[in-house]
């Protein structure tokens, strides 16, 4: 199904349209990926970096442009998004391991270190992951940005923690 | 059910409480929320039966224009209670038909 | 609000009058981050920026009256407004300004289907108020009905509340609203069902399940598609439309479009509507987004303070000028160009009008 018609992109799409950093990129260290790809009037990722590492222009609705090169992975851009869409992938730890950082914006109990089921795009849980870090900065505005340990061959995939439906 | 803590609206203050019935069953609410809200807190979502159906009605548009959550309160028939805050004493039924006014006093 | 900023700047005696227990339209219940450009507040949640706004209302010395119904405007723009007193106590008053602007935002459009009138089948807004606004769940296990942004939007948050979303329904074969909204919800495992209705809920003293069904393109359902679904709340998302009784009854042309929400006042680049000295703004004149609406009242605020002298000319202009610039930004992209040409087009049916009445008068 397309993204249209599910809500769920995919990574070979964005891997398409070259909006996701390479292999070699990601081997690293932390890098930005903007999963926005449908273009809004929307800039505060633009303005957010303090490396100028992502460019959307004149026009704001252009979809942001990630220089790769230029992207230290602090992770700044996460909680500016508006729409949620920017996750901070890192493939640099081990050949076993990596992480994603992503917005999260509920109620939570779990800390550091405590073990919890990775969710897809879907929300399908699709491996178990360490939380690595919590940042919650002024700046953020109450976005907190979760780091999860996964798995190396998940850190494609994983987008959030796994919730439990009754249904 | 309130929503006590929220991530971004934070905890829910602590505010005052007042007093109501709701058809005989003494309820509390926080001063000043809007009628609608003390009920649904506590877990009530029939306002009023209509008419001729004798169908139940409940909060449907949340902002006083609709009159799906009119009630008899202290009396007087057909208050939108969404709008309406609740006071300290208030006297509140659940409204059958267009309701009757009465004389509290 | 910000048409009162604008004006109240310039140096305008502003009153508001609000029919709220709080100035400022949704903005308080908007509790998530705008899009638009971070030169003018965007990434900023809506409830920070309706804070901001009245503020800035309070430290420019605008008076505004809560509780209070403008109920009508007669000749000589003068407005009967019903004020709240007391617990059933109203007062009326007559306020005579020089100058109006209109900005009484829009009201949510109902889906009809059997058990529809059922307490839990609400409005999405509805829904949004009582958990944002007045901290209240109204239920915990929400069928949304509708993808557009609004859905999507109060979906979400009423997930951050503490209820579930069972699944979101969508007649259309796409989802409406802006994927990242989404996505979002997606990979929290919430099922968006395109291409599905609503037929019917059940339930006697509150719904308890709502069955959906596949449409065909000609929206007739197909049978042996339908799937029940246990929910104690329906929140329907399907779409907005002006409200538009104020300024219809004062007299100003209306003309219809679907894109902005349906019938709404027509104006000329100043907010100005036929009726000379009544201005609107915001979703009153054509359902859009937050951030439109607060440019759309800086060009009425400054057009006002321009005509009373306020304002010299050429300052207005340079505002009124740098407010259509973000206008355009801001009805870009994926969901803009349809807007655009429909709010170009109540300019022309502006200026259409205005010169026929000029040949007949």
């Amino acid at each position: 199904m397309s993204l249209s018609a599910s809500g769920v992109l995919t990574t070979e799409y964005l891997k398409e349209i070259g909006k996701y950093p390479s292999e070699e990129r990601m081997k690293q260290g932390p890098v930005a990926v903007c999963e926005c790809v449908e273009k809004i009037p929307c800039n505060p990722c633009e303005s957010s970096c303090p490396f100028h590492a992502i460019t959307i222009g004149e026009n704001i609705s252009e979809l942001p442009c990630v220089t790769w090169g230029k992207c230290t992975g602090c992770g700044s851009c996460i909680p500016a998004c508006s729409g949620l869409a920017v996750f901070v992938l890192n493939k640099s730890y081990s050949d076993e391991v990596g992480s994603v950082a992503f917005p999260y914006e509920y109620n939570y109990t779990f800390q550091v270190g405590d073990v919890v089921g990775a969710a897809d795009r879907s929300g399908k849980r699709v491996c178990d992951g360490v939380i690595k870090r919590i940042v919650n900065t002024k700046k953020a505005d109450r976005t907190t940005v979760v780091t999860l340990e996964v798995p190396i061959a998940f850190v494609d995939e994983v987008r959030s923690i796994y919730r439990e439906r009754r249904s | 059910m309130r929503v006590e803590s929220h991530p971004v609206l934070g905890k829910l203050e602590e505010a005052p409480m007042v007093t109501i019935t709701v058809d005989g069953k003494e309820l509390k609410a926080r001063k000043g929320e809007m009628i609608l809200a003390a009920l649904l807190a506590n877990g009530i979502i029939v306002n009023r039966y209509t008419r001729k159906r004798h169908e139940p009605r409940g909060l449907f548009c949340g902002i006083g224009q609709c009159t799906d959550c009119m009630m008899t309160v202290n009396g007087i028939p057909n208050v939108r209670t969404c709008i309406t805050p609740v006071e300290d004493g208030m006297k509140i039924e659940v409204q059958d038909g267009l309701g009757v006014w009465r004389d509290e006093n | 609000m910000s048409a009162a900023i604008e004006a109240a700047s310039a140096g305008v005696k502003v009153l508001v009058i609000d029919a709220n227990e709080k100035a400022g339209g949704q903005l308080f219940k908007q509790i998530h981050k705008f899009f638009g450009s971070s030169m003018h507040r965007a990434g900023v949640r809506g409830i920070d920026i309706g804070r901001e706004l009245l503020e800035k209302c309070e430290e420019l010395g605008v008076e505004i009256w809560l509780d209070s119904l403008a109920i009508g405007i007669y000749d000589n723009l003068r407005v009967a407004v019903d004020r709240k007193t007391g617990f059933n106590e109203h007062k009326m008053i007559l306020v005579e300004p020089k100058k109006i602007v209109i900005a009484t935002g829009a009201s949510e459009n109902a889906v009809r289907f059997p058990g529809w009138t059922l307490p839990g089948v609400m409005g999405a807004g509805a829904a949004q108020t009582m958990i944002n606004f007045h901290r209240v769940l109204p239920g915990k296990k929400v069928l949304t009905i509708g993808s557009g942004n609004v859905g999507l939007i109060v979906s979400y948050q009423l997930m951050q509340a503490g209820a579930e979303i069972e699944g979101i329904v969508e007649a259309l074969p796409k989802i409406n609203g802006y994927a990242v909204h989404a996505s979002k919800l997606t990979r929290e495992g919430i099922p968006i069902y395109t291409g599905y209705t609503v037929l019917e809920a059940h339930g006697k003293e509150r719904v308890s399940e709502a069955v959906i069904a596949k449409v065909n393109p000609d929206w007739s359902t197909i049978p042996g598609t339908e799937k029940t679904i246990e929910v104690d709340t329906i929140a329907i998302a399907a779409g907005l439309k002006p409200l538009t009784g104020l300024a219809h009854m004062a007299g100003c042309q209306l003309t219809f479009d679907r894109f902005l929400g349906g019938w709404a006042p027509i104006h000329n680049e100043h907010m100005e509507t036929t009726v000379p000295g009544i201005y609107i703004a915001g979703d009153s004149t054509g359902v859009e987004e937050a951030n439109t609406a607060i440019e759309e009242g800086k060009l009425a605020g400054t057009a006002i303070a321009a005509s009373l002298g306020y304002l010299d000319e050429k300052e207005a202009d340079a505002l009124q000028e740098a407010a259509w610039e973000r206008l355009k930004g801001l009805r870009e992209g994926a969901h803009g160009a349809e807007r655009t040409q429909a709010k170009e087009h109540q300019l022309h049916a502006y200026a259409e009008y205005m010169e026929r009445r000029g040949e007949v008068g």
